[in-house]
């Protein structure tokens, strides 16, 4: 039997709370495997056992606070179905689409600017006391104010639509109960230029990065991969709303226009030993070759589309650089992000002119079903909630994948493809450490829940010989 | 430290649906309950970026927050400007955020720490443990009586350690 060595790396910084990265050697100091072990908040489904099924849409935000207005809308989308509101009201649905635009559009800003940019502006090798957003600030303050800004205006988005920052109630099953006032809308509109212009220059930040440096991110951590996502029935990207296209790493569909309430049948879930986390799959193509990617850039890559000519004309920019191919390079995913910032803030000037914002007619209800599915294209990537409700109201079973679970094999895989081009011997460098970091970090992963109260542990670094002997630690 | 007049921001941090980590929101849900006239009342899940903008805006800002460690019912302390620490999630310390508003916006607030001891994390609870919801009464006793007299000063010798050092590095 042969030894094994372990590497652990923990927690990795700089991404949603914390994880744990574990190398594993074989006797010639040669990586194996790589594990990304996520600590995956557990006991939500008892939580929601017992509840009202109306209650789902408010319970869920507590799931995340990094991500809310997602679980939010995606717990509503659900109980659309549970209520028999086959088919929203104009208002009902463009009001949710403008919270969800601007969701996507805060959440990626914030992930680009503040956390992806010091790696993008100083390089992955830079002094880790400056590559961060204070050294953003210092050194490139016209950005640092422009990410700050932008984050903002979504979050506004957010509050004039859901209601509020906390828990807010804008959906609710079968539509919204709020609609946008006129001093809201103009309030908004007043900003939307200057956001276009910000989005326009974010989008070339991260197009000109991606070009300029396209030899060694096609090499940083990249992998051939199938990718799955919501897409409109007309094949253009659909954040909101849609049917699940799944392709392979050369475009080939594996499945297209299923309806999501079917999920079940096309999408399963493995469960790994060590991991708390499961492994979702295809299920006709099985675990081995049926993960696939989600999020920024399975989205780009499954659209045929985008509905919003400067999206658009980048996404064709971005299909270009792999001849209309998938893009399978990790690092792409920032510039696919910020594609999506593009159409997002678009969709959002669209929405903002569109006087069904302003009508009255906000819910619809129709048959009783037993349960229903809800999903959306969370910024992380596709959302499932999926929830069975009986004869009394109640909530008796909740299944959600998240995104970042979706993502949960593409991140080892990255992060194992890293270790095994950069770890040399059986030291953790910085170096090795800050090129995981960035692996990971590119499908900006929400890896813990979001309590963050003080007294939490910082970054350490562990290293472990193959008796389980601590030969090193290193420690923020 | 002379105390500054004009309005303080008051912000309250924490996930609600994390048990006693909604401490922060829960003191700003009381405050809103009150109703007060000398404060801008804020909450969110955590710190952000955005709310240097914010901070910029008030020449005195405390940070609520839930604590894991200490005797209780809460600690005062003095945040200061962090500006080598490295950016660890969404997430962002106080300390982080009053730098951001210096570096971005030119603003200096003074601003301090209110750390109120929690005990139960672990599940998904909407409420709060019965003994932080003792501290969070004491809390709020502490917190309207401040926003009346401003001895932050005093505050800090009373219920904390005004080292000049950062309170963020616990922080996650």
């Amino acid at each position: 039997m042969s030894h094994v060595n372990k590497v652990v790396i923990e927690p990795v910084t700089r991404v949603e709370g914390h994880g744990k990265v574990t190398i594993l050697l074989d006797e010639q100091k040669k990586v194996t495997q790589a594990r990304l072990h996520i600590v995956e908040f557990r006991g939500f489904e008892r939580f929601v056992q017992g509840r009202p099924f109306w209650e789902m849409p408010v319970v869920v935000q507590r799931l995340c606070g990094i991500c809310p207005v997602s679980h939010h809308l995606a717990a509503a989308k659900a109980m659309d179905i549970v209520v028999g509101a086959d088919k929203l009201t104009p208002t009902a649905e463009k009001m949710r689409r403008l919270m969800h635009y601007g969701q996507i559009y805060q959440s990626h800003v914030l992930h680009f600017f503040h956390l992806v940019s010091p790696d993008l502006l100083f390089g992955f090798d830079s002094d880790v006391a400056t590559r961060n957003i204070i050294g953003v600030a210092v050194k490139f303050p016209e950005l640092a104010v422009q990410g700050v800004m932008m984050r903002k205006f979504g979050q506004e988005v957010i509050k004039a639509t859901a209601g509020k920052k906390i828990h807010g109630t804008g959906a609710i099953p079968g539509g919204i109960n709020k609609n946008l006032s006129i001093s809201e809308r103009d309030e908004l509109l007043k900003e939307i230029d200057q956001q276009i212009t910000w989005s326009r220059g974010a989008v070339k930040i991260a197009r000109d990065y991606t070009v300029e440096h396209l030899t060694e991110l096609t090499a940083f951590g990249s992998f051939d991969s199938n990718h799955l996502s919501l897409i409109r029935a007309d094949g253009a990207m659909d954040l909101y709303h849609g049917n699940l296209r799944a392709i392979d790493a050369n475009g080939n569909k594996i499945f297209d226009q299923v309806d999501y309430q079917k999920y079940i049948d096309f999408i399963a879930e493995e469960v790994r030993d060590w991991s708390y986390m499961k492994f979702p799959f295809i299920k006709s193509l099985g675990p081995e070759r049926g993960w696939y990617r989600v999020g920024p850039l399975a989205r780009v890559n499954t659209a045929d589309f985008i509905d919003t000519p400067e999206a658009e004309a980048a996404r064709k920019e971005f299909a270009a650089v792999t001849k209309g191919k998938p893009n399978n390079i990790t690092m792409a995913y920032h510039w696919a992000r910020m594609i999506e910032v593009l159409h997002a803030i678009e969709k959002i000037r669209d929405l903002l002119n569109d006087p069904d914002l302003q009508g009255n007619d906000l819910v619809v209800t129709g048959e009783r079903r037993e349960q229903g599915v809800g999903l959306i294209e969370a910024p992380r990537g596709t959302l499932f909630h999926h929830y069975r409700v009986d004869k009394n109201d109640q909530v008796v079973m909740a299944n959600l994948i998240v995104s970042t679970t979706n993502n949960n094999e593409p991140m080892n895989r990255a992060v194992e493809r890293v270790a095994k081009d950069h770890l040399s011997g059986v030291e953790i460098t910085e170096g090795l450490l800050n090129h995981i970091e960035v692996a990971i970090r590119a499908y900006d992963p929400c890896i813990s829940c979001a309590t963050h109260a003080l007294g939490q542990m910082p970054l350490e670094v562990k290293l472990i010989d193959h008796r389980g002997n601590l030969l090193d630690q290193r420690s923020t | 430290m002379q105390t500054r007049g004009g309005k303080i921001l008051l912000y309250g941090y924490g996930n609600p649906g994390r048990g006693d980590d909604g401490l922060g929101p829960a003191l700003i849900a009381e405050l809103e309950r009150l109703g007060t006239e000398s404060a801008t009342l804020e909450s969110n899940y955590q710190l952000s970026v955005e709310d240097a903008a914010e901070v910029a805006a008030h020449p005195t800002v405390i940070f609520i927050d839930a604590d894991t460690a200490g005797a209780g019912p809460f600690r005062f302390e003095r945040v200061i400007p962090e500006r080598t620490i490295s950016f660890s999630s969404h997430s962002i310390a106080p300390g982080a955020v009053v730098a951001l508003a210096q570096q971005l916006f030119g603003k200096h607030a003074d601003a301090y720490l209110l750390a109120i001891r929690g005990y139960e994390f672990d599940e998904f609870n909407e409420s709060l443990s019965y003994l932080a919801r003792e501290n969070l009464g004491e809390a709020l006793e502490f917190v309207t009586r401040a926003l009346q007299e401003r001895r932050f000063d005093e505050y800090l010798k009373q219920y904390g350690i005004d080292c000049g050092c950062s309170i963020s590095a616990d922080a996650q």
